[in-house]
């Protein structure tokens, strides 16, 4: 047939060209259209090919008037044409950057948790606090969030040996809680419970034990104090670039994330819009570097079925910048630690007690010690 | 750091002229704004504007040290490893030391439990030279409720440290929220001039109480919030102890008692019981959560069972103790050295004891 003569080079729109004039009636006009194609083809490819590669499958049926499957075959060849990877995106390039499920599986199995030396906490939290996660903590005051964030502080510091992540901290004080009396109680009894562990060999258990000095935790805690909230959408800008120079940093600690946003705030969007963007930093922040990321928040009062419940504090849109959330409350007279919002963590509650040596396990039998 | 101008700051010349067209002075004029809109205004690309922002938050940021060169820097070269002694040994060795520099202390107490007796001997203290454990140092004194008493001072001194000359403290009267937050302005200047090393203020809840109504409760609370966080910025920078009084209010029964998380309410429902308990008379500090989860340390003063106690509420480094103390000549001593260690939530409840103590002792 005369067809076959004229488009020996386009293989590709043989099929589509019998296929159009097997259905339209219009054999003239259909034709001229897939001619049209193919001299435009002739002339220019790449011109064509980012044409086509640029059209979903649905319009160019729409156009042409050929079959979803034909449709695809043609921006199968545009896109071979224009170098682009044939095989894995199959409706373009939206899907490049994706992973599947599976490898985030993989992923998941792997990812480091901080522990919190509460054993129970450490149970409902699977593992302690997670990396690649932003984790907030709320409580009343008084309740322990502060010696929360010290801890992880130091925890995050446990060699490897020990089975730790052997990274480093920073925090950042809005407050002026932190206290470095209360850091060095909690480094000492930290190392104290290394010393305590049995190691797998002996000769590098002596070796790891000399290793373990109270100077060498403090020095790996990078402590930031804000005084406003300027210095604290500072401070989290200049994060990524710190944390790019210091890879060992494995937890930022924010102490607390309310307190400069509580006040001096007319402009309630304006607010809103500057923790979103924080908010937005810190989940970037925690995926690109695989840390953990640790908000303390406070709480406030809010009206609700007629009475005044507790609530954590920055309101309903901050609520979802976190991953996981955690509550601290008193349970009667005990401290209790409650998961309130993860997306996969059981909602569950576990008990610990503040001591001097820093957060524990409910029955470990710490007297009180007066600090000389 | 928030007012640090962008001109000074080194970015690319043809950015800052544009920041400073756009009426973009100072670190906090640029980061106030989001990346988008930045963008808009000053009409200039995405990454030109990241990159300015990165710049100028870099430099923004407070600088950052190690916990190791902060403890240098505060046990080593400060004065009493950076806490201000009272005096009152158990109290001192619980906080570490005593109060500490650059945080905020609060005395909440009901009325006459020795609140501005423990004021006044702290700005005695404050006066004495080193040697004896003092700041030597100028003491600012914010009174609110008139009830400053220099002869009652003096005799403090006078019992304490008969042979030594006390410095002049400085006295502000104040009697309304707005005076306070100006003579707060005019003190962050003057308080390396004038050497301050202890500054007072009592009481912070005298203000609040007089002067607004309940309709602007919310306004109310965030210019507290507002001084609170002046106060905490100036004890960290001039690395001073600021003391800070508060009074007690009357729990509504319905108020902070049943205050709850929501996941807690279904159990509280159940568990609540009445008993002669719930009909005492609760007292709680005034001024709200907002003020209790800004200031550093809290302590407690209450009578209970004709005994008062100093208890510490809220504080980073101690666990909660109850000291018992009396008032004398000397100012607060405490009774012995021994001390009870309270568990749970009942260290920040507040008792008040009416008057039988006192109707009984005469019998």
């Amino acid at each position: 047939m005369m067809i076959n003569h004229f488009f020996p080079f386009c293989f590709n729109f043989r099929k589509t060209v019998y296929s159009s004039l097997l259905k339209s009636s219009d054999v003239g006009f259909k034709f001229t259209l897939t001619y049209c194609y193919w001299d435009v083809c002739e002339t220019s490819r790449l011109e064509t090919a980012s044409k086509f590669s640029i059209r979903s499958y649905t319009l160019l049926t729409g156009e042409i008037n050929v079959s979803h499957e034909e449709a695809l075959d043609i921006l199968k060849v545009a896109w071979h044409r224009k170098g682009m990877d044939v095989k894995s995106p199959q409706i373009g390039s939206l899907l490049a950057g994706a992973k599947t499920a599976w490898d985030l599986l993989c992923e998941e199995k792997t990812v480091k948790h901080i522990i919190t030396s509460c054993a129970d906490l450490d149970l409902i939290l699977g593992g302690g606090i997670n990396c690649k996660e932003v984790t907030e903590v709320g409580g009343v005051p008084g309740i322990g969030k502060t010696q929360l964030g010290i801890q992880l502080a130091i925890n995050v510091q446990i060699p490897k040996v020990y089975g730790g992540l052997g990274g480093q901290a920073v925090y950042i004080d809005t407050e002026g809680s932190f206290m470095v009396e209360r850091v060095i109680q909690i480094a000492e009894a930290c190392i104290q419970r290394l010393k305590g562990m049995s190691c797998s060999n002996v000769r590098k258990e002596e070796e790891d034990h000399r290793k373990l000095h109270v100077d060498d935790f403090l020095s790996n805690i990078f402590y930031f104090r804000v005084c406003n909230y300027t210095e604290q959408i500072a401070a989290v800008n200049h994060m990524d670039k710190f944390v790019e120079e210091h890879k060992e940093v494995k937890i930022i600690i924010v102490d607390s994330v309310t307190f400069h946003f509580r006040q001096e705030f007319e402009d309630l969007a304006l607010r809103t819009r500057l923790l979103g963007g924080m908010a937005q930093k810190l989940m970037k922040l925690a995926v690109k570097y695989d840390n953990a990321v640790v908000l303390i928040n406070q709480v406030t009062m809010k009206v609700s079925g007629g009475s005044f419940q507790l609530a954590p504090a920055l309101g309903e849109t901050w609520s979802h910048a976190c991953t996981n959330r955690l509550i601290l409350y008193w349970n009667g007279n005990s401290r209790s630690a409650y998961i309130d919002k993860s997306p996969y963590l059981q909602s569950a509650s576990a008990p610990f007690l503040i001591t001097p040596e820093g957060i524990c396990n409910v029955g470990c039998n710490k007297s009180i010690k007066m600090p000389q | 750091m928030a007012g640090k101008l962008i001109s000074r700051m080194g970015l690319h010349s043809s950015i800052h002229h544009i920041f400073a067209a756009r009426n973009i002075l100072t670190a906090q004029d640029a980061l106030c704004k989001t990346e988008l809109e930045l963008m808009e205004l000053l009409d200039v690309s995405l990454d030109a504007v990241s990159a300015a922002v990165t710049q100028i938050s870099e430099i923004a940021c407070p600088p950052c040290r190690t916990v190791l060169s902060v403890t240098k820097d505060h046990i080593m070269n400060e004065p009493s490893h950076g806490h201000f002694q009272t005096h009152l040994i158990g109290l001192d060795n619980a906080l570490c030391g005593g109060i500490p520099f650059g945080a905020v202390t609060e005395v909440v107490a009901p009325a006459g439990s020795g609140k501005t007796q423990f004021c006044l001997m702290l700005s005695v203290l404050a006066a004495l030279p080193e040697s004896h454990g003092g700041l030597n140092g100028n003491v600012v004194y914010i009174d609110t409720e008139h009830k400053f008493n220099s002869g009652r001072m003096i005799e403090i001194a006078k019992s304490r440290f008969p042979d030594i000359f006390h410095k002049e403290g400085m006295l502000r009267d104040i009697s309304s929220l707005t005076e306070l937050a100006e003579s707060l302005r005019q003190l962050e200047a003057s308080v390396t001039q004038h050497c301050i090393k202890l500054v007072i203020i009592d009481s912070m809840a005298a203000l609040v109480s007089s002067e607004q109504g309940q309709e602007q409760t919310s306004s109310k609370h965030d210019t507290i919030g507002s001084q609170a966080s002046f106060l905490k910025a100036l004890a960290e920078v001039s690395r001073i102890p600021v003391v800070v009084t508060n009074q007690v209010r009357l729990q509504n029964t319905q108020d902070d008692k049943s205050l709850t998380f929501p996941f807690e309410a279904a159990k509280k429902k159940s568990d609540h019981i009445i008993t002669s308990k719930s009909f005492e008379a609760h007292l709680t500090a005034a001024l709200g959560t907002n003020w209790a989860h800004a200031v550093n340390i809290r302590l407690i003063f209450e009578s209970y069972g004709g005994q008062r106690f100093i208890k510490i509420a809220k504080s980073p480094v101690s666990p909660t103790l109850a000291f018992p103390f009396v008032i004398t000549a000397l100012g607060i001593e405490l009774v012995g050295t021994e001390f009870f260690e309270i568990a749970g939530q009942d260290i920040a409840v507040i008792h008040g004891s009416g008057y039988e103590d006192i109707f009984r002792k005469e019998e």
